[in-house]
């Protein structure tokens, strides 16, 4: 446990050294504020279900970028190699940067709760859905770091991470609008693979035990696969 | 202390490591020597858990490497090829970070640190970016990493390639100073490296042993065959083929004009217990040939390395 929490802070303290941190929270704060505030103001209610709304898309982006160096990186430097014969498990590696990226995202989404307490003020807003909206928000977030670790640990180019990492969270957000694509008798199981159906679920403010299941399955299988890739390598 | 037992790794279909058997003791400073691709990488990284072996088996103490993996990586500190660090940390938060991993604790760590500084002498880059040092300081600074918890089996994978010979020497040093007390595995493939700081050699070609043993014992036992080098005037060479080719233990003389045409080069091939030194240079003597220059090769490790390693 105490190597997770050695690995977790020194991923994060790099995040911060270099300049990837600040661009990645500049490019989200832009985005999800833009689109917020545009429409805001024209549908004249206090609430934040255009945010969330487009929360899933804006976070497929984001979180890949945020989690392809995990992995790359260290491969295409080498020190993959040293990380490895340091006295750590598999586990402790993959949990380390786990942590290190959800932390990350959550810091991310630090500063959009300036917008619900900007909300508050101009109305009566309802924080029932703002405190679904966020905690879908970093489970949704957990779950696309679990995806893009595992992207990230398949390959040494980063950009081969990022847009594998994007590519599959992508999928997982659309996947419920894609459902005329599929056979009727299969509409149950594809709408509830989606990540949107369950994260709009948790926003609506209804937390469900079956949509926080989902994104411990999404979690599992992205760090098992991760696992996988590892255990092949060497 | 390490027990290496028919030690095989493919990829894929490519065999890296062929069926090694070794021992290590305690206390050696042992040099894995062979040519590019001949498996030393590959056979260091299985000792250190980076790979496992495809068959076979390591012990180091009573550690498998199947089941006690974790146990072992703390009893080893390695250094990898090139030294492949984090590039973009500062040097104290590197030691720092490594110090937390091996579990030092806070004042074991200042200390630890303090004293790496002296031995690796890292003063003044403390607080530098790893990625812009220079490759010498870097290696250090990988050394200083690997000897973090004082490891009992230290590892080091080509730990002065690309250095300056200044920095060479001082790597040099600090290898035989920690080898006093530590096992110390190094692989080159610069002979004169292994030579001045092992005390016992491996030449591995295409992942096999083709010899294990100490400098000197290398030597001896190809130290058979000897060549003789000669310079003659006013000799001509039937004569002196025929001359020397009587002398017993004299197998192949090789004669050939310097481009003058005066002095003739002579290389004699002995196969002799013995030295023939004496009885060639009486041979000569009696002869009205002039005698310009008269030495013979000792046996290098560099002609030991290039015989064992020759294609087929």
């Amino acid at each position: 446990m105490r190597q997770v929490i050695h690995i977790a802070s020194k991923e994060i303290k790099d995040y911060f050294v270099s300049p990837i941190a600040y661009i990645v929270i500049s490019i989200f704060l832009m985005v999800t504020g833009w689109f917020f505030f545009t429409t805001f103001f024209l549908f004249n209610q206090a609430d934040l279900r255009n945010f969330f709304n487009l929360l899933p898309i804006t976070l497929s982006f984001v979180v890949p970028a945020v989690t392809m160096r995990l992995f790359s990186e260290e491969l295409n430097v080498g020190s993959y190699e040293i990380l490895l014969t340091l006295p750590v498990t598999f586990n402790d590696i993959i949990f380390g940067k786990f942590i290190a990226g959800v932390l990350f995202v959550a810091g991310a989404l630090l500063p959009t709760l300036s917008y619900p307490i900007c909300v508050s003020l101009l109305g009566q807003l309802d924080w029932g859905p703002v405190i679904g909206g966020y905690l879908g928000a970093v489970l949704l977030g957990a779950a696309f770091t679990a995806v893009g670790l595992f992207a990230s640990s398949l390959t040494r180019n980063q950009i081969v991470a990022f847009i594998v990492g994007l590519g599959i969270c992508f999928t997982l957000t659309l996947l419920d609008t894609m459902l005329f694509f599929f056979p009727r008798s299969l509409l149950g199981v594809i709408s509830y693979l989606g990540a949107d159906y369950h994260f709009n679920n948790i926003a609506k403010g209804i937390i469900d035990s079956r949509d926080i299941l989902y994104f411990l399955s999404v979690v599992f299988l992205g760090l098992y696969g991760s696992h996988l890739v590892m255990q092949e390598k060497s | 202390m390490i027990h290496v037992e028919n030690l095989t790794k493919y990829y894929d279909d490519f065999c890296a490591v062929d069926n090694i058997t070794l021992d290590i003791e305690k206390g050696e400073i042992l040099g894995l020597l062979g040519p590019n691709g001949a498996g030393k990488t590959t056979t260091l990284r299985m000792l250190t858990g980076y790979f496992l072996p495809s068959s076979g088996d390591i012990r180091v103490k009573d550690y498998s490497v199947y089941d006690d993996l974790l146990d072992i990586k703390k009893l080893i500190g390695y250094l990898p090829e090139s030294a492949p660090l984090y590039q973009g940390m500062l040097v104290y938060d590197y030691l720092d970070y490594i110090a937390n991993i091996r579990q030092l604790d806070t004042e074991g760590k200042l200390d630890r640190i303090r004293k790496l500084v002296d031995i690796c002498g890292l003063q003044g880059i403390m607080h530098s970016p790893i990625g812009e040092l220079s490759k010498g300081l870097k290696q250090r600074v990988g050394l200083a990493h690997a000897m973090m918890n004082d490891p009992e089996i230290l590892i080091l994978d080509e730990p002065t390639s690309g250095l300056d010979p200044n920095q060479i020497v001082e790597i040099r040093e600090i290898i035989r100073h920690i080898g006093k007390e530590k096992t110390v595995i190094l692989s080159t493939h610069i002979l004169s490296e292994a030579e001045a700081t092992c005390d016992r050699i491996v030449i591995i070609n295409k992942g096999k042993i083709i010899a294990d043993g100490s400098t000197e014992m290398l030597k001896q036992s190809s130290g058979k065959q000897r060549t003789i080098h000669l310079s003659l005037l006013k000799a001509d060479s039937p004569a002196v083929r025929d001359r020397l080719g009587q002398v017993g233990g004299v197998s192949v003389v090789d004669t050939q004009d310097d481009e003058a045409g005066k002095v003739l080069r002579v290389k004699l091939t002995c196969i002799a217990d013995t030295d023939l030194r004496e009885s060639i240079y009486h041979t000569i003597k009696e002869t009205d040939w002039v005698l310009l220059e008269y030495y013979q090769e000792t046996q290098t490790l560099e002609n030991i390395f290039r015989e064992l390693t020759r294609e087929n």
